[in-house]
């Protein structure tokens, strides 16, 4: 009992949950934004891990680490444009179609790597996103090292919650893309596009998860290798059931979750050798469909999720 | 421009499909070949040559489809159904460490003819819990199975592990983590001698068949095809919907742990870690080129057991990554959604 106290009291535990919510904040929003607009983007785990490997390629080529950020957005667009084509132009099956983008960006990510960079005992490096530590601020006991050690990605991240709950339910475009999601045929009557609204959300929706997928190796790592993501691409798709598709609970979600996830990795050195480290590997996992299971029910689904519109068809 | 769905859907258009489709993916991975910087159709013919240039290669070709069929029938049985099975891969693994453990402890002793048949269906049962899990969740609490399989196969690959690092650990194996073997008893006989090719090809095939008169002559298969299409129509015809969901889960998570179980008792004899170089979610594939056709399913599993096995060959001889055969496989998914609307749908200006 003591060793879980001593958890929670350490400034380390409070410091990592930022980075760890970080990649999950930016995922969760881009897949929410997606299904807001009525398109669920299964491509998420293949575009944050082609995100990750070319933003780290970019730098890694001699890139600036925004410019980085900024590579792995667009290609997270592109595979957004792919996955709008397919489920929005031509209606099919997002999932289906979701799980096709996540395949396809996934091993041409793993292709376009071991093309370009030589096989090596040790991964080549490059040198991530330094935390900017806060002066005066940053030695406050708990809260100065969680919330300002940060590197400039996870403020960004915040930010993004902040500014997508506002352009979502405060502006006439964020009416526009969930009248989309709720029911295209009265959107289409407003003289609203629901094509160019879906088209819209899910490109930039991806962009977000491209984003999400380099802040793994430009700021959490500094090294790309595959099966990186590791099923956080489907995390986020289980914390936007969980937010209930609002972006403010999607950022608290996404943090309650990190904490979890660096309190059982602490909790495993502690544990060491009396409990399987699997057990504790096991956990975010686990706890992603007991979140599924408890807000399915109550969460507000989009009401047009999933469905294809084609205009003047019921 | 618009579309406009068609009357008729023509056989010949049907048939084409997969073919162009397959054609089409491997066109654009062609275009990767040769940014790469190596000629592709000497590429391809390498592929074709590796897959099925010697005898040798050939039964490797036909040992690594007997999964894809398994794992390929697993996906298509439950997506006719609109049941998302996604997680073939962790009921392939289960259904694994499943007939090492009851082999190692429990069935060891019997004699081939009766333990054989008990350890397949002791794999075939752990696939179905583990599907019956999200299943469960779909009908008690509206989770969606997408996610809940998909994150059960990160489970499942963890429980194996942290079982062959421990309680199933092999003490022999120099401190591998690897499962204790299978009895020899449990181990399936070859078709072919000098080879690795065992009668699981033979199941996986009759199983194909079995599935197909399932679904075209009974009324469950009806049944489940109405749960697909139609899920409310369905019950108000008189279906019982969740009773027939029980029963495609029953069959598409038992055909996944089954692929598991065989590939343990006929090929490497152990559980590992890479046991499976993503059977799972190949299946997915598999059943979407063959368009969720039990006989389909035979070919597709064909083609991408050629693409990868050619593809080892290929790029140990041509230093093109052999991730090649991974895009290829995904991009011809792809190209096959694109292909089946065309089937249902024409252009209109």
């Amino acid at each position: 009992m003591n060793a879980v106290i001593d958890i929670f009291a350490s400034a380390g535990l409070w410091a990592a949950v930022l980075r760890i919510a970080t990649p999950l904040i930016l995922g969760t929003l881009g897949a929410l934004l997606c299904e807001r607009s009525g398109v669920l983007n299964l491509g998420i785990e293949g575009i944050m891990t082609f995100g990750a490997m070319i933003g780290w390629l970019a730098v890694y080529n001699g890139a600036d680490l925004w410019a980085g950020l900024l590579v792995a957005a667009l290609s997270g667009g592109v595979f957004g444009l792919l996955h709008a084509a397919l489920t929005v132009t031509l209606g099919l099956s997002q999932h289906v179609s979701g799980l096709g983008v996540t395949l396809f960006a996934s091993s041409f990510s793993y292709y376009v790597f071991r093309l370009l960079v030589p096989v090596a005992g040790t991964p080549p490096t490059i040198e991530p996103f330094q935390p900017i530590v806060v002066p005066a601020l940053s030695s406050i006991s708990f809260i100065g090292p969680a919330l300002f050690t940060q590197t400039p990605p996870t403020y960004v991240a915040i930010m993004l919650a902040l500014v997508l709950g506002y352009v979502l339910f405060r502006t006439p475009l964020g009416l526009a893309i969930r009248m989309a999601g709720e029911n295209p045929h009265a959107a289409e009557s407003q003289g609203i596009n629901p094509m160019m609204m879906r088209y819209g959300a899910v490109i930039v929706g991806s962009a977000l998860m491209g984003v999400a997928g380099a802040f793994l190796t430009l700021s959490a790592f500094n090294s790309f290798f595959p099966t990186m993501v590791q099923g956080r691409g489907w995390i986020c798709i289980a914390l936007v059931v969980f937010a209930s598709w609002r972006p403010g609970r999607a950022l608290i979600g996404a943090l309650l979750f990190a904490l979890f996830d660096g309190f059982q990795l602490r909790l495993q050195t502690v544990l060491n050798g009396v409990v399987p480290y699997q057990i504790f590997l096991m956990i975010p996992y686990l706890l992603s469909i007991a979140a599924l299971a408890l807000m399915a029910r109550r969460a507000r689904v989009p009401q047009a999720l999933m469905q294809p519109y084609r205009r003047g068809e019921r | 421009m618009r579309f406009e769905r068609r009357e008729h859907r023509s056989v010949a258009l049907v048939i084409a499909t997969p073919v162009l489709a397959v054609l089409c993916a491997l066109a654009l991975a062609g275009v990767l070949i040769a940014v790469a910087g190596a000629p592709v159709m000497e590429a391809y013919w390498r592929i074709l040559v590796g897959a099925f240039g010697s005898r040798l290669s050939a039964t490797e070709t036909l040992t690594r489809a007997s999964p894809l069929i398994l794992t390929g029938l697993a996906a298509a049985v439950a997506f006719r159904a609109r049941l998302w099975n996604i997680g073939g891969e962790g009921q392939f693994y289960l259904g694994a460490i499943a007939v090492a453990a009851a082999s190692s402890h429990l069935l060891g002793g019997l004699a081939p003819a009766v333990q054989i048949p008990l350890l397949l269906i002791v794999g075939a049962a752990a696939g179905i819990v583990l599907l019956l899990v999200p299943l469960w969740l779909r009908l008690r609490f509206s989770v969606d199975e997408v996610v809940t399989t998909l994150l059960l196969n990160f489970v499942a690959v963890l429980f194996v592990s942290m079982l062959i690092d421990g309680a199933l650990k092999d003490p022999m194996a120099f401190g591998w983590p690897q499962s204790q073997p299978v009895a020899d008893a449990a181990v399936l006989p070859k078709l072919l001698a000098r080879s690795r090719l065992h009668i699981g090809l033979v199941i996986a095939l009759v199983l194909a068949a079995a599935v197909h008169l399932l679904q075209s002559r009974t009324v469950f298969g009806m049944q489940s095809r109405a749960a697909g299409l139609n899920a409310t129509g369905a019950v108000f015809a008189g279906v019982p919907l969740s009773r027939t969901l029980v029963k495609v889960a029953c069959i598409s998570g038992g055909l996944a742990g089954l692929a598991g179980a065989l590939e343990v008792m006929g090929v490497q004899g152990y559980v590992t870690k890479d046991l499976s170089p993503g059977y799972g979610y190949s299946g997915i594939v598999v059943a979407m080129l063959a368009n969720l056709h039990p006989l389909g399913v035979v070919l597709a599993a064909l083609f991408t057991a050629t693409m990868f096995v050619g593809a080892d060959g290929m790029s140990r001889s041509m230093g093109i990554p052999s991730y090649i055969a991974d895009v290829t496989v995904a991009l011809s998914l792809i190209s096959m959604l694109v292909g089946v609307f065309f089937t249902q749908y024409r252009i209109r200006r």
